[in-house]
């Protein structure tokens, strides 16, 4: 996140962590993939808005 | 000191914007802001020949009139070659800069521009061309010609150049040795004390700077568009076909995942050497969602995932080479038909 937000990038969502972005290994496999449902929507969402900053 | 020269249409005296498209036109001697350089650089000094381009035809021929450039220096046996200076003119700049560059390049004699810091022209090439600025005002023409002949005689005469902010120049982003009285922390201190208490100060160290990008227009209607997964993560299929080297990658790569509905450890590896690369081994889903992905594709809520995903290594990599990588993978991406691209950041 810090990265991408001092490169100026406009639309930026908020992983599962560095290591696994869209995913953790932690949870159970089916719970995971529920993760990465969750993280693309949020992407999605990001893609369809107009980015408050240029 | 014989010096070749080069203009834009308005300062060479060729007219306006309507003259922009003008073809590049030589002639012997100084010509406007050429003569007063002369002056500014003193006795023995010569513009020996000057080239007026028009902005537009100088930014749609970048490279044929590099070519022409080094050629007239060449033919002219000149010691300098300067460009400008261009104040905001971003086109001119960017010329300016490319053709500064080329001379360099081809020739190795010392090159000069001017510039205003806001001039697409200075991140471009403040890196490896002295860049005077000048500022946005015209007006300032004498004071900027005369901190750009002081710059290039010492160049010329192979002095030692001093700080960006002593000479005039642009800061080419070179850190230097140098020995200082005052230890490390007794610096830092006083540049807390003072930044704390309002009082200017100078860091030692600048942070690069990044130009903004303008934001993409939103995607009208997700479900019809095309999505593409790019990352720089380093996932790779076994065997690392296209050699991306796991720091300072300097290509990319696609790589077909049509027909695929998960990807699997065994069939990928993880070319970088910056994170602990095991989770995505395990599952290259973690880092490229095509699973997930494919799901939503055959919901309907994307038209249609790409065929391929492009990966390269983000690690320890120079501003300008990942500017680059970027590039290359929007264009590819675009000549493709995608419309949207998720990428994944480790």
């Amino acid at each position: 996140m810090p990265v991408a937000k001092m490169v100026g990038s406009n639309r930026i969502v908020q992983g599962g962590g560095i290591v696994h972005v869209l995913g953790d290994p932690d949870l159970p496999q089916e719970e995971e993939k529920q993760l990465r449902h969750e993280i693309l929507r949020r992407a999605f969402e990001a893609l369809q808005h107009t980015a408050d900053k240029g | 000191m014989r010096v070749v020269h080069y203009l834009n249409q308005f300062f060479g005296g060729r007219g306006g914007e309507e003259a922009a498209h003008l073809t590049p036109h030589i002639q012997e001697g100084a010509v406007g802001p050429g003569r007063l350089f002369e002056q500014v650089l003193g006795a023995g000094a010569q513009v020996v020949r000057s080239i007026v381009v028009g902005d537009n035809y100088a930014a749609e021929h970048v490279e044929s009139l590099s070519a022409l450039a080094v050629q007239e220096v060449q033919q002219c046996q000149a010691d300098l070659f300067v460009a400008g200076p261009c104040f905001a003119a971003g086109r001119y700049g960017m010329a300016a800069g490319a053709l500064c560059q080329a001379v360099k390049a081809a020739l190795g004699i010392p090159v000069i521009t001017g510039m205003a810091v806001e001039n697409p022209g200075v991140e471009m090439y403040r890196q490896e061309v002295y860049i005077v600025d000048s500022g946005t005002q015209v007006q300032a023409m004498r004071d900027v010609l005369t901190t750009m002949a002081r710059l290039a005689s010492k160049l010329a005469n192979h002095q030692a150049i001093g700080q960006p902010r002593e000479e005039g120049y642009m800061p080419q982003g070179i850190l230097r040795d140098g020995f200082v009285a005052p230890s490390a922390a007794e610096r830092l201190v006083a540049m807390v004390y003072a930044k704390t208490t309002g009082q200017p100060f100078e860091s030692e160290f600048t942070p690069p700077t990044f130009v903004p990008v303008p934001a993409p227009a939103p995607v009208l209607d997700l479900s019809k568009a095309r999505v593409a997964l790019v990352t720089d993560g380093g996932l790779v299929p076994k065997g690392n076909p296209d050699k991306i080297s796991p720091y300072a990658a300097t290509n990319w790569g696609a790589y077909d995942i049509s027909g695929r509905d998960d990807l699997h450890g065994e069939d990928y590896e993880v070319s970088h050497r910056g994170y602990d690369t095991r989770y995505v081994e395990q599952d290259p889903d973690r880092l490229v969602p095509v699973d997930a992905l494919r799901e939503l594709e055959k919901a309907g809520v994307l038209g249609k995932l790409h065929e391929c995903f492009v990966s390269t290594s983000g690690l320890a990599n120079p501003l300008a080479n990942s500017r680059r990588l970027g590039r290359e993978i929007a264009e590819k991406l675009k000549a493709e038909g995608v419309e949207a691209v998720i990428l994944t950041s480790t």
